[in-house]
């Protein structure tokens, strides 16, 4: 599958050796004082790959991807990624090693148009330094106009165009959610980790973010991570899944599995959400 | 010949470069050419001596405000100790000059990087500390530098002070108010130009982000508290600057100056300028310096004509008052500044004489 909207040169001009993403985490271990949030959670995600982790309300989601994107410090318990041992790095840090996230509350930034947003994830890949930007010296011009071009074409990618000027502010709930898309795929991730990208979008905005996400995963190699309620959406998009449940993983592998799995069908019921 | 663009009726940029640039129109840079031209070339050739001076405490003063502006209007943290910063600036300049006798350019960059590292030192809080919390370490920072102002006097001279003799740059004697206007200037213009040059390079977008969401920031790569720290230091580089230049101007100078009520007066600047305005810090500046000079003209005035002790002793905390409601007033009728006044009234001269 390739992709017709144009072929952001980021992704066609990419090394496999930038594209590697090996996550790894092992025994993960995280309490907020009494609560245990998540209990000796394994799991592993490998290049290339687009695994789901679902779970019903308060099953330790998010708070898992905070630990991986460096949020939260686990009390026991190791992440590894691409070898390295990432556990006690800084969430800036780790976006600079490879991994950029989305977040489950959109935290863009709404009095900036949906350009400057994504200018700020091309902040790792500036490679002048605070003289020559101040002195804002030809070759930082020649950076930004290239930095302006990428960003223009993952605007094609994603059919922004018609807003790439608007304040992200005055953007529908469901397109914040793509510009959110926009802003993590502009750090360049080796790993994108997205979480609930269609809690409140409409049936044909969930159509075009399906759309990206394969095309990412299938024509671009993009190792992605999601973070869904939607069963419906997880089932045809990622080949992997994994259920949490009251912090602990119950249960892993093909959507088929784990829809007929008899305790991630008794975590739903539980809950209000149904499995379709 | 490049076709020339008045008006930005809709948007026909062709280039991304163009988009990089400061002014969006010909007409942009036609202004600016003429404001150059005036205040290079007319203004301090007509002006009095007395709004000579006044001018160019407006220009000192202005550098310290757009270097504030930048730690406090981009990147959000605030701090009270801008009127110590300063003065270090200045007692940098003052002593380098007059026991060192170092030439007057290098005094200023010394002063610029002594007050960025004392600004960087009296930053380390921001690590933890947010808001309010800040304000009072740099409020505590403030009160240390007074301190050492005073009782290091081996140094500083204590309260009597420094005097700083004869300064020259390029055979020209800075002791004359004109000359030193352009120097000023000449200063302000460029310390301006890096500021606009850093707002639209990575450092302005992440102090912006910082300021705007930390959490997120910190997401998009950008290590926050180095970034609190380098604001910290640009914006005391920029008080420094100011401080050695005042030194240079005033050729003495006593603690007395760089208190706390200077620290206000900063912040009142680019408050009532415009928080994250660049044009707005020289708003404020020259609101906050001639709201100065008509009151202290007026306290005089008062005084002559009230002769009597109880009536001087009513008026003399007029200027707190005035000053105080002055800024409230601006809060709550406009809180973006003299900056979106100016914006205003500009947009609706670009559409004249069709302001529908
Ligand atoms: N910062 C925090 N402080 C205290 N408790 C927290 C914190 N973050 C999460 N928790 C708790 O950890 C548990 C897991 O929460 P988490 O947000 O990870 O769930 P989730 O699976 O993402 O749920 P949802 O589907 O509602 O987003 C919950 O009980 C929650 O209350
Ligand atoms: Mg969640």
């Amino acid at each position: 599958m390739k992709a017709f909207r144009g072929e952001p040169s980021i992704f066609a001009s990419a090394q496999p050796e930038d594209r590697r993403a090996e996550l790894e985490v092992k025994n993960l271990t995280l309490k907020f004082g009494g609560i245990t949030a998540l209990s000796k959670i394994d799991l592993s995600v490998h290049t290339g790959e687009l695994v789901a982790i679902i779970g019903p309300n308060g099953a330790g989601k998010t708070s898992l991807l905070n630990c991986i994107t460096g949020y939260y410090k686990p009390q026991e318990g190791q992440i590894f990624f691409n070898g390295e041992n990432i556990t006690r790095l800084r969430t800036h840090h780790l976006t600079k090693l490879g991994i950029g996230r989305t977040y489950q509350n959109i935290e863009l930034f709404p009095g900036m148009t949906v350009l400057s947003n994504m200018l700020l994830a091309r902040h790792v890949h500036c490679h002048y330094n605070a003289g020559r930007a101040s002195l804002f010296l030809k070759s930082v011009r020649k950076e930004e106009v290239r930095h302006r071009k990428v960003l223009e074409e993952l605007i094609d990618f994603l059919e922004m165009q018609s807003i790439r000027k608007k304040l992200v502010g005055s953007l529908p709930y469901g397109m914040r959610k793509r510009v959110e898309l926009g802003r993590a795929l502009s750090l360049e991730p080796k790993l994108l980790i997205l979480d609930e990208p269609f809690a409140g979008m409409t049936l044909e905005e969930k159509e075009d973010m399906v759309r990206f996400l394969t095309e990412l995963n299938e024509a671009w190699n993009q190792t992605t991570i999601l973070v869904e309620h939607d069963m419906s959406v997880v089932m045809s998009i990622s080949k992997r899944v994994i259920v949490l449940d009251f912090g602990v993983k119950i249960a892993e592998g093909p959507p088929e599995f784990v829809q007929k799995h008899p305790q991630v069908i008794k975590a739903y019921l539980g809950d209000t959400a149904t499995i379709d | 010949m490049r076709k020339l663009r008045f008006h930005p009726c809709g948007n026909f940029k062709e280039t991304y470069e163009e988009e990089l640039a400061i002014f969006e129109t010909d007409f942009g840079r036609l202004w600016m050419l003429i404001g150059i031209v005036l205040l290079f070339g007319v203004i301090p050739f007509v002006s009095s001596p007395y709004i000579l001076y006044v001018l160019n405490i407006i220009g000192i003063y202005s550098i310290a405000a757009v270097g504030l502006n930048i730690l406090t209007g981009y990147t959000g943290q605030i701090s009270l100790g801008h009127g110590a910063f300063f003065g270090v600036g200045a007692y940098t300049a003052a002593i380098l000059a007059s026991k060192a006798h170092s030439p007057f350019l290098l005094s200023l960059l010394a002063a610029g990087v002594m007050t960025a590292a004392v600004g960087f030192i009296f930053g380390l809080p921001s690590s933890r500390l947010k808001h309010l919390y800040l304000l009072i370490a740099t409020l505590a920072g403030q009160f240390i530098m007074e301190y050492v102002f005073v009782n290091w006097e081996s140094m500083t001279g204590g309260a009597e002070g420094i005097v700083v003799m004869g300064a020259s740059l390029f055979g020209l004697d800075l002791g004359n108010d004109r000359t030193f206007y352009f120097v000023i200037f000449a200063f302000l213009v460029l310390m301006i130009w890096i500021a606009v040059n850093l707002k639209r390079t990575r450092y302005g977008r992440a102090f912006i982000a910082i300021r705007d969401n930390d959490r997120a920031a910190e997401g998009m790569g950008i290590p926050i508290f180095r970034y609190k720290l380098l604001s910290f230091a640009i914006s005391s580089f920029y008080a420094g600057l100011a401080g050695a230049l005042f030194a240079y101007f005033t050729m003495s100078i006593t603690p007395e100056p760089f208190n706390l009520w200077l620290s206000i007066e900063f912040i009142a600047m680019i408050i009532i300028g415009g928080l994250g305005s660049i044009p707005g810090s020289i708003f404020g500046t020259a609101f906050i310096v001639i709201l100065n000079e008509l009151l202290s003209h007026v306290t005089e005035y008062l005084m002559n004509v009230g002769a009597s002790e109880g009536m001087a002793i009513t008026i003399a905390p007029l200027r707190e008052f005035v000053f105080g409601l002055a800024i409230v007033l601006f809060i709550i009728y406009e809180p973006k500044g003299i900056a979106e006044v100016w914006r205003v009234v500009r947009s609706s001269f670009r559409l004249w004489p069709f302001s529908y």
